[in-house]
């Protein structure tokens, strides 16, 4: 039984940062209708760039909130620059584009902090958390810092002017243009704020996984699975998804003979196949229904 | 989120390329095979190997032409199907004894069956959902050939050395220069099968798939079976190609068949052209010398070197080398009448 809290505590703490990944490619999934196969090298970026801050002496908390800014205005960057011009380009340029992008932020970050493994520093420390040997404090801390976060855009969206704003861009954006809101710029910021939520993922995750420019690749993976389970269309769904994959994820690879950690990734892709078969809009997404 | 449902009218997945639009006109063609044929008589062994593998990818690029251009579908998993056909290739010939040349036909028929099935699931994903299945599957493809079980066939993470074979019936060809004209025969050969293909009733079928799903069932073709038929004819082009590849190389290992070559063998596709099947040679090209010639600058700088490039084909010239050709063709005329 020992075993069996300790894994799914374990997995909780994982899948928060599997729930963050999952939100920022569900925002931008709502703004542009595309899913950005970029969002874990783009997290992984922002996390080299606090270590490299903190290699300069900034403390860690300074070095956090720095990247969040810089991944804002990164995120917001890369849409102005790079996507917004294909708004309206078939679906495979854009997957091209968001490819490329995986491409130049892998190969940019490897060459300018070279792949070799790094040590990332926690700021909960990894002792027992509260004296129980369930849960270190690195990961109670992962999964404090996701809870926070998602009271936050909670707030954020529910009860400020902006968050209206962006929330109508998304869902009808002709009457939200027609009501006068810049729906152009609600999308760059949505951007924006995925790029500052995937840097939190990487800048929590990285202890654990360890700073290379690859990091992430087995993360947002996870990170999709979770988007699929809870629905594409789904923020809320997205962020519970994001748990009950890492719950999942650990407790196969306790109890089923033979997953241990060779087989973690081919699971996730278990789940995405299976969800997408099974119920396409996943577990709390609305289904889309096409005119003819 | 209420339950309201959302009406939505698509863009097309990928834009529609007329079918006259898919190939090389004769004379073009004959000169390019010509170069193809006469080429590897001139150069050192190295870069006959080279010239293989341009060859090997070029076929992995036309089978996801084939998908994607023809069908309307997408695929960032053809690296896992590569892998299958390599795997079987090696595994025939160094467990069974098989020879090379007739393990290809199976390493094509199993990926076709692989991709078949894989197609299944598919035909209820479309546009971005199935390149995310895609994408799982490339990724997880390493982690499946390292498993504990399988391990005593695929040799794990060390993978599995091949033997290169020697020219048949005493040709005085070096290995290096039959395994290349081998190569060319079995590509000249899918080449001239895809193009044929995509002009018969199935290419029609794809090609009204994508422009129009709804259109093309209403018009009484069979959806779900042209799809999944793309994916399994790509998935076994690919095979063979993969098992090509793995004899060429002479080793296979899971470390080889990464999403990184998913993603090499789609950045093919779009400097090639979607949907123009001789694109495919120029993609491979590209993924082929470009690297090199980025490494030579900077280590670690080739994908950068491919994503920009890759950036700059998607805004300046959508279509890929087919619409260079285009514009240099144009040119020409012009310069002509001058």
């Amino acid at each position: 039984m020992e075993l069996f809290t300790n894994q799914v505590l374990a997995g909780i703490a994982t899948g928060a940062i599997y729930a963050c990944m999952a939100l920022a490619l569900v925002m931008i999934y709502q703004a542009i209708d595309h899913l950005n196969f970029a969002q874990g090298e783009m997290a992984m970026f922002s996390t080299f760039v606090s270590w490299q801050l903190m290699q300069w002496g900034v403390p860690y908390w300074g070095a956090f909130l720095l990247t969040l800014a810089f991944s804002f205005a990164g995120g917001i960057v890369i849409e102005r620059t790079l996507f917004k011009p294909l708004a309206k380009a078939p679906i495979l340029t854009n997957v091209a584009g968001f490819i490329a992008l995986f491409a130049i932020i892998n190969s940019v970050a490897g060459l300018i902090w070279d792949f070799t493994i790094k040590q990332y520093p926690t700021p909960f420390g990894s002792s027992p958390f509260l004296g129980s040997q369930l849960i270190s404090t690195h990961q109670a801390g992962m999964i404090g810092v996701t809870v926070l976060l998602l009271i936050a855009l909670y707030i954020f969206f529910r009860f400020t002017r902006i968050g209206l704003a962006m929330r109508a861009a998304a869902s009808v954006p002709e009457s939200a243009r027609l009501v006068g809101i810049n729906t152009s710029w609600m999308i760059a910021l949505g951007w924006g704020m995925a790029a500052a939520i995937g840097s939190i993922a990487g800048m929590l995750i990285a202890p654990v996984v360890f700073l290379e420019p690859n990091m992430m690749g087995g993360v947002l993976i996870y990170g999709f699975a979770a988007a699929v389970l809870g629905g594409l269309t789904s923020p809320f769904g997205a962020v519970i998804g994001g748990f009950l994959v890492g719950i999942v994820e650990n407790l196969a690879g306790t109890y089923i003979p033979g997953v241990g950690n060779e087989l973690k990734l081919p699971i996730a892709l278990a789940l995405i196949v299976t969800v997408l078969v099974v119920k396409p809009a996943g577990l709390f997404g609305r289904p889309i229904v096409k005119r003819v | 989120m209420s339950a309201v449902q959302e009406a939505v009218t698509d863009a097309p997945a990928v834009e529609a390329v007329p079918k006259r639009a898919l190939t090389l006109g004769t004379g073009t063609s004959l000169t390019v095979l010509a170069a193809l044929i006469l080429a590897p008589l001139f150069v050192k062994n190295f870069i006959i190997f080279q010239m293989t593998m341009l060859l090997v990818y070029g076929l992995a690029v036309l089978a996801l032409n084939i998908l994607t251009g023809g069908s309307g579908q997408f695929s960032l998993g053809q690296s896992a199907f590569y892998a299958v056909g390599a795997y079987t290739s090696a595994i025939l010939m160094e467990h069974a004894g098989m020879n090379y040349a007739l393990t290809l036909p199976i390493a094509g028929l199993i990926c076709f069956i692989f991709g078949f099935l894989f197609g299944l699931p598919a035909l209820r994903l479309s546009g971005v959902y199935l390149a995310l299945a895609t994408f799982a599957l490339a990724t997880a493809m390493p982690q499946l050939l390292k498993l504990g079980y399988v391990e005593h066939w695929t040799g794990g993470v060390q993978g599995l050395v091949v033997t290169k074979p020697d020219a048949p019936f005493g040709l005085p060809m070096s290995q290096d220069m039959w395994l290349y004209y081998f190569t060319l025969v079995i590509t000249i050969a899918i080449y001239v099968f895809s193009v044929n293909l995509l002009r018969s009733r199935s290419g029609r079928a794809f090609m009204a798939i994508r422009d129009n799903e709804i259109a093309a069932s209403a018009m009484g073709v069979d959806v779900a079976l042209y799809k999944t038929l793309a994916f399994g004819v790509s998935a076994g082009i690919t095979g063979v190609a993969g098992g090509l590849g793995a004899i060429a190389v002479q080793f296979v290992a899971p470390d080889g068949y990464t999403i990184a070559l998913a993603i090499q063998l789609f950045v093919g596709m779009v400097i090639g052209g979607v949907g123009w099947l001789p694109g495919s040679i120029v993609g491979s090209a590209f993924i082929i010398f470009v690297p090199n010639i980025a490494e030579g600058i900077s280590k670690g700088l080739s994908y950068a070197v491919f994503g920009v490039i890759l950036f700059l084909v998607i805004f300046l010239v959508p279509h890929g080398a087919r619409q260079v050709a285009l514009i240099a063709q144009h040119l020409l005329g012009k310069l002509k009448k001058s």
